[in-house]
Formats: C-alpha cells, structure tokens, sequence
C-alpha cells in the first residue's frame, strides 16, 4: 500500500489534535502505529513534510528528538524568548 | 571586576589541571575589552553570568539549566540542543542559552583559516565559548539565543562550507580517525567511507525518525583511535588476514638500538635497552611470536591483530594484505541499561568503493529497519540487541551465523530451532499422524 500523502498528514493532526488534552508531544513509534502496514521511512516523508509545511515542529531534549503540532505546549516566548 | 563573586569556582582553579573557570574568565574580559569592536549580537557579559549560574549550581548542589525545546533551525530535527537558566533575572546573559553542535571534519583536521573563520561567527552571534571536542566528536559552541540560530546556520553552511550535527534522535555527526590521511595502519580509507555514508545519510542526520540516538564511528585499524567499539551503534574497525610482514633486518635494528621502539614515544625516561623478548613477545596475548636466533617469527593463524608488536616495531612490521573492516554493533554509555561493548556483527568484509559501498549499505539500513520497528522509545539498538537476542539483529542484518559470534561457550542448553531450518517445517498431517498415535 503506498501512502496517500494528504489523507496521511491529515490523520497525523488528527491524532495530536485526538490527544491534545494530555500530550502535546509525540514520540515517531506513536505515528508509525497508526500506519502499521507502511514503511517507517515513508511515514517519516510525511511528517518531514507536515515540518516543512510548518503544521509540526521538532521538540528536543538534546538526547531524544519528538514532533508536536506548531503552537502547541511551551514555546520559546513562555521563556522570555520572542 | 567580576560580575559574581564564585569562590568555589576559584578554588577549582587552584588545581594542577588546566582550569574551564580559567578558560571562561578569560572570554568574560576578552569581551569585557572587545578590543576588535565587535558588535556583540547576545549579552556581552554571558560568560561572566555562566560563572554565576555555575557558583550558584554548585553551592545549591542542583543545576539551574533547564533543556530542551523546540529551538532550531527550519526543517532540522538536530543540531541545536535549547537551554535556558531558571533564574533568568539573576543571570540574564544566560537567560536563553542553547547548544549548537557542528560537524567536525573528517578526522579533525582543521586550516587555521576556517577555525578563525567559525570563531568569528561565534564571537559575534554567540558567547564565544567552545567545547573541542563533545564525545560524538562534533564542535560544541556553547550559548546563543533563538533570533542568531538561522543566522549562525546561513553563515556556516554558505561561508564555510559546513553543517550542523546530529542531536537527539538523529544519526549522529559521523566520526573517522585520520586514517590513511596520516596512518600507514590504516586498513581501508576511513575518511572516505565517513564521508561517503555521511553524505548518504542526511535525511538520517537532520530529521530523526529512530527510536533514539544512533552514532556510526570509523576506526582505520584495530588500534581503534577514536573508540568505534566502544562508543557507537555500528563501529567500523579496519582488520585485515593473513601474516603480518616481518622485515628482519629493520627487527634487527630495533634490538641493536638503532631505531627507538614506539616510534620513539615514552621517551621521557630511561627505559633501559629495548628488549624484544619482554616488550614484544612476552606480551603477545595469543602467544604466537618466537624470537630465536636473532629471528623473529608468527605463528600468522594465531595472531588476534592486537596490534601491539606492530606499534612497537612500526618500521619492522606491516599490516597483511587482505584488508578490510570489521563490524560491531550495540555499544553504548551507561544511561538505561549499563555500558556495552560492540558485539561483533561482521568478521570480515571488503570496503569496496567501487560499487559505492553498497554492501554496507544494505547491512545499515536492514539493521535500521529492524531497530525502527521493534525498539522502544529512547532504547538504544544495543538494549534492543539484548532484549530480543543477537541473532534476531543477525537475521535483519542478513548475517548468517558465525562462530566467531559467540562470545562464550553457550550457558544456555535451550536450542530453539525456527521452521525454515528443519526438513519440512512444523507442518505435520494430523490424520497420519492419529493413526500411528490414538488419543
């Protein structure tokens, strides 16, 4: 099964959006089960390109890299950052 | 004038070593002076704040950083690690002060003119304090805030020709030693296959998709400088077959005196006479060279390549012919699971330039597969290697079993054999089988 791009990207801002009451960020395994018949990589494409559509942002420990929908949980400005 | 008073940081100072403290101090009045008129683009007095902020994590015994965020630069998942101080208002120079992590190059070799070139940058747009080099082997420039990352980005990827590295759950900056750029050991061309899988793997190294860290290192030979089976996922080790070369006469020069052994290291003391029979041969740890007569001889079958006669004797001795690499898989520091050592995945195999490396490529991405698939968050492909046992990264790396992959003599009595490797599989008909066995 190829994956359709856009039904792809829209079902990945549903479930964020399905789970923004308690997480705003998302581990790669939490999107790749919701493909469970397509390759990681093709699932990766999608979300690399939901990034560069700047629907979902990277988040960062420095030691584990996890997605979120843009805006969503702390962002810099609640640091004192704009 | 300092901006904090930090005693115990000056006591640190007192020490023997070369100080940090020292080191930090000295940018504070270098920036102080800015004696080139920079136009400094984030507080000028950052460092005298991070000396704050440290006095103050060391007298509370707690640090005062918090990580993480969703600082980068666009379409990056890696290279820049957020940091802000929770007590921004007692050190604002360091409010907002985030980790950007470069790729060093190919063993570390450097021009003057490019290290001048990326301080300038990072003396205008960030604290101007480095870290040479972090454990995966990046350049660490410590502290800059969110508005100068795209900036810091633009001008080492257009003016330097450079790039970020890898952070979080990205591949990491690939790491060789200087391999045949300076090292006649060196068993295949260590840079170049570095470089080679570093291009590959950009996707990898800038938009994680992994379950965790992965980090490819490439030692040229077994002497293994910059760590590859102890410090990554997959360690590439140059080895090679066949007899180490002997020249006798150059052995004979060593045991004259006439050329220092170790190439002339440890020379700091008298040693006494370079003594063969205790230096070398007694120190062989497979037992397998004879110094006799005046001629020195291996037993090549025996030899484990440790290496250690060849460095003794580097005019003397030569690496065999047949030259390749070994592959080991699952190191790892100690943060879930305790520490490991790479298990050996590949005895042998040929680093063949020619078809672009592919057969290394297969491995890598038939190992990555499979780690993408079964690991679990934040666990390294060496924890997934245990939990799920060795021979099933054997299978997704398309290894058939080895000997030389067991690493003791079997504790476990248990066999448990899989369909495909008995005659006719587990299928069995049952009506056959119900007239020879009633019920």
């Amino acid at each position: 099964m190829v994956l359709d791009p856009e039904a792809a990207k829209a079902e990945i801002i549903k479930f964020c959006e399905s789970k923004s009451g308690s997480k705003s960020k998302f581990y790669f395994n939490d999107f790749t089960k919701l493909f469970p018949d397509e390759k990681t990589r093709d699932v990766k494409k999608i979300l690399t390109k939901l990034v560069q559509e700047e629907k979902m942002v990277f988040w960062s420990s420095g030691s584990t890299t996890m997605y979120g929908l843009a805006g969503a949980g702390k962002q810099a400005a609640s640091e004192g950052e704009s | 004038m300092a901006k904090h008073k930090t005693p115990l940081l000056d006591q640190l100072e007192s020490g023997p070593w070369p100080s940090f403290v020292s080191d930090i101090k000295q940018e504070a009045a270098s920036r102080a002076k800015n004696e080139k008129g920079i136009e400094y683009q984030i507080a000028a007095d950052c460092p005298d704040d991070l000396l704050g902020v440290l006095e103050m994590s060391y007298t509370d015994g707690e640090t005062h950083w918090k990580h993480g965020g969703i600082v980068g630069v666009f379409g990056y998942g890696g290279g820049v690690i957020g940091r802000y101080c929770d007590q921004p208002q007692m050190f604002p120079g360091v409010a907002h002060f985030h980790t950007v992590r470069v790729a060093q190059p190919m063993g570390m070799w450097y021009s003057s003119k490019f290290l001048n070139s990326i301080m300038d940058i990072w003396e205008l747009r960030g604290s101007g304090l480095t870290n040479m080099h972090g454990a995966t082997g990046d350049i660490v420039l410590l502290g800059t805030s969110t508005p100068q990352l795209e900036e810091i980005f633009w001008e080492l990827t257009h003016n330097l020709e450079n790039d970020l590295g890898g952070s979080g759950s990205n591949l990491r900056t690939p790491a060789s030693c200087m391999g045949m750029s300076r090292c006649e050991y060196a068993c295949y061309d260590a840079q170049e296959l570095c470089y080679n899988l570093t291009q590959e793997y950009q996707d990898e190294l800038h938009r994680p998709a992994f379950p965790y860290k992965f980090k490819f290192k490439f030692d040229g030979c077994p002497n293994g400088c910059v760590a590859a089976i102890a410090r990554s996922d997959l360690g590439f080790l140059g080895t090679f077959k066949g007899p180490i070369k002997i020249n006798q006469e150059v052995v004979a020069a060593y045991v004259g005196g006439e050329i220092a052994p170790n190439a002339g290291a440890h020379a700091g003391r008298d040693w006494g006479k370079f003594d063969i029979q205790k230096e070398v041969v007694d120190l062989c740890p497979s037992n397998c060279l004879t110094y006799e007569g005046g001629k020195l001889t291996m037993d090549h079958k025996e030899c484990v390549r440790c290496m250690h006669c060849i460095n003794t004797m580097p005019q003397a001795l030569k690496i065999g012919d047949d030259r390749g690499v070994s592959i080991f898989c699952g190191a790892k520091a100690p943060i879930l699971d305790g520490p490991q050592m790479g298990s050996l995945l590949v005895p042998f195999m040929e680093v063949n330039k020619d078809d672009d490396y592919q057969s290394i490529k297969d491995l890598i991405e038939g190992i990555w597969d499979w780690w993408m698939e079964e690991g679990k968050n934040r666990e390294r492909i060496g924890e997934t290697m245990k939990r799920l046992g060795f021979a099933a990264l054997a299978d997704a790396a398309g290894i058939a079993a080895d000997p030389r992959h067991v690493q003791e003599p079997r504790h476990n009595p248990y066999i448990f054999w899989k369909a495909e490797d008995v005659e006719g599989g587990w299928d069995r008909d049952l009506a056959a089988f119900r007239k020879r066995h009633q019920r």
